[in-house]
């Protein structure tokens, strides 16, 4: 199960090759990993996801050689690592850790220019680079290019450590609970906008956290890590929260798992059911005729760009003009299933209205459909973030 | 005739001596950095090796400087030269022990992270981890300066240079009309040279220490 690259249907190009990888500390009677084989597809971020002490970092420092292995062997791209000088494999390698680990001693802008200037970069690329990478994280690179890390906060200095790590623009990142010491809310944001990040720059990354909420929203992959670095299942988020490998995976996503699993559903990977609708400007003989044809209390009505443009009362069908509830919840293609369900709690409605891009009509999901899928009644048409990508 | 009257008529002797007596303290700080710092280095990472060599340096601190100076006229004869090791002893102590203790508290992660940047050992040690430990290390050999002050004037007994002779001459003329102000005057040298360095350290200290670093 740990040996192929699961969830995809394309056998993509693993970036990272773990090959029965160990690691033994001296005098530990446990191996901290044992027998490990994995597949890190590139362009993909794998979340490690795990209890404490289980190897997750002790697995991710392996690859860069922070640590030797005792055993198995490590592929970069093709390559045995072992046949690389270490600090060239590592210069090849973005590092990003929960402490950030910046120089103290050294300017926002030296920090970012670090694997640059070991690259060799001449110095008008390394200066454009920092400014670049600073803008990618969200700083003003006028403003915060010649401060020292004390002189900014957790968060400012978490994003300084991301771009520092992108820094020599590396083919594979790794990131150690790189958002552990932020605040949930303020965490929330850096995920996004890491996201949006890795969208543009494709890295292959290994992302290790503790948190399988984190894992789900960061992991094209989620390898759940078991005691010695076990890897008890590895697969999409999806259908680890769906079909848990064993009792202790299911333990480790816990009772929160159908909830999630709403978040990782977005609208345009579902067939959304379909609705009565009736074009707005049809006659009132029409709408009446549409409006008998069907057991609901409202119709949709829709405008002549098929866009939703009120509720129908089934009793008032051929009133002129006609009657109507304005349509207060659409949602987008890119909202989840969590939206949805968030909406109609906080709207007190039991219809939401999908829409597409442009606005227009593609169907009404409703309490039941959520909760079906909740249950798994339904099934999802495909899930969303790897066929996107 | 006055204190200020004597001073008038010998303030070139205890000008030489003074500025004797700093160029030895020096000497003997110069060779302790030389051979602390790399032995610092060598050893902080290590258990047995960096108890050993701490525990050493604390031993030599503890030997009398009398008898530490007297004993190293045997292999140095007199003058300079065993005035000069004896100092670099007791300087060895505060300069190794702040090496190790600046470079073993550092942030684990930030070393780290420069390991895994790709940086070299050596640049890892020159580039992030001194200038890191640099502050600790340089509050060590301000200690060791201080110390040494004092300790220098005992180079005198072994015809060594400083304020020590002035010290020692006033002394052996004890009795006479102007002995107590000889001694006085190396003293006062000594005072002197203490605020000085002192103040030099502390600009040395503001002027090196990287501005990321610090309150
Ligand atoms: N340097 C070391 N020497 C000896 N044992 C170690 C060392 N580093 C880690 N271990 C042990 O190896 C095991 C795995 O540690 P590791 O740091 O990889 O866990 P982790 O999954 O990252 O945990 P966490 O979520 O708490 O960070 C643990 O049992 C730990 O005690
Ligand atoms: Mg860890």
């Amino acid at each position: 199960m740990t040996d192929a690259t699961p969830g995809t249907e394309t056998a993509e190009r693993p970036m990272i090759r773990l090959d029965r990888l160990a690691k033994r500390y001296p005098g530990q009677a446990q191996a901290a990993v044992e027998e490990l084989s994995l597949d890190i597809p590139e362009g993909r971020i794998v979340a490690f996801v795990g209890p404490s002490g289980c190897g997750k970092t002790t697995t991710m420092k392996l690859i860069n050689r922070l640590i030797e292995p005792t055993s198995g062997r490590i592929h970069l791209d093709g390559q045995d690592v072992t046949e690389l000088p270490v600090h060239e494999l590592r210069r090849r390698i973005g590092y990003a850790i929960q402490s950030s680990g910046l120089f103290p001693h050294r300017t926002v802008a030296d920090n970012i220019a670090t694997v640059p200037r070991l690259l060799g970069w001449p110095r008008q690329r390394v200066t454009e680079r920092v400014d670049e990478l600073l803008t990618m994280v969200g700083l003003a690179p006028a403003t915060y290019r010649d401060r020292y890390p004390k002189q900014l906060s957790g968060g400012q200095q978490q994003r300084v450590g991301v771009a520092r790590a992108l820094g020599g623009d590396p083919q594979v990142m790794l990131m150690d609970e790189p958002f552990g010491a932020i605040d949930p809310q303020n965490r929330e944001a850096l995920q996004d906008e890491f996201l949006r990040i890795q969208r543009t720059v494709r890295k292959t990354i290994v992302f290790v956290t503790h948190d399988i909420d984190e894992a789900c929203r960061m992991g094209d992959l989620i390898a759940v890590f078991g005691e010695n670095g076990k890897v008890r299942q590895y697969d999409t988020p999806e259908r680890i929260l769906a079909e848990p490998a064993d009792e202790f995976v299911a333990a480790f996503i816990g009772s929160g798992a159908a909830v999630r699993r709403l978040s990782l559903t977005r609208l345009d990977a579902l067939d959304v059911p379909e609705w009565p609708t009736v074009d707005a400007d049809a006659d009132p003989e029409r709408r009446l005729a549409v409006a008998r044809a069907q057991d609901r209390e409202y119709c949709l009505l829709l405008d002549a760009d098929r866009r939703p443009a009120g509720w129908l009362p089934t009793e008032e069908a051929d009133t002129e003009p006609p009657s109507h509830f304005p349509v207060f919840s659409t949602l987008g293609p890119h909202s989840t299933l969590f939206d949805a369900l968030d909406l109609m709690l906080s709207a007190d409605t039991s219809t939401v209205v999908a829409v597409d891009d442009e606005g227009r009509y593609r169907g009404v999901l409703e309490m039941d459909t959520v909760r079906e899928l909740i249950n798994g009644e339904r099934t999802a048409a495909g899930h969303g973030r790897l066929q996107e990508a | 005739m006055t204190f200020l009257d004597y001073f008038a008529s010998n303030w070139t002797d205890v000008a030489d001596a003074t500025l004797a007596h700093a160029v030895l303290v020096l000497q003997g700080l110069g060779l302790a950095v030389l051979i602390g710092v790399p032995v610092a280095v060598a050893t902080y990472r290590t258990g047995a090796p960096r108890t050993a060599v701490l525990g050493f340096a604390g031993l030599l601190l503890t030997i009398p400087s009398y008898a530490l100076f007297g004993l190293l006229i045997t292999p140095l004869g007199l003058g300079t030269g065993p005035s000069v090791v004896a100092l670099t002893m007791y300087a060895l102590l505060p300069v190794l022990r702040n090496a190790v203790v600046g470079l073993r508290a550092l942030d684990p992660a930030v070393v780290e992270s420069a390991r895994a940047m790709g940086m070299t050992r050596p640049r890892v040690l020159l580039t992030v981890e001194l200038p890191l430990a640099w502050p600790v290390l340089l509050t060590g050999l301000r200690v060791a300066t201080q110390l040494l002050l004092g300790i220098a004037a005992i180079a005198a007994a072994v015809n060594g240079p400083g304020l020590g002779n002035l010290i020692l001459d006033g002394l052996a003329s004890a009795g006479t009309p102007y002995a107590a102000y000889l001694t006085v005057e190396g003293c006062l040298g000594i005072v002197l040279l203490a605020v000085v360095f002192d103040l030099l350290f502390a600009g040395l200290n503001r002027l090196t220490t990287a501005k990321g670093l610090g309150a």
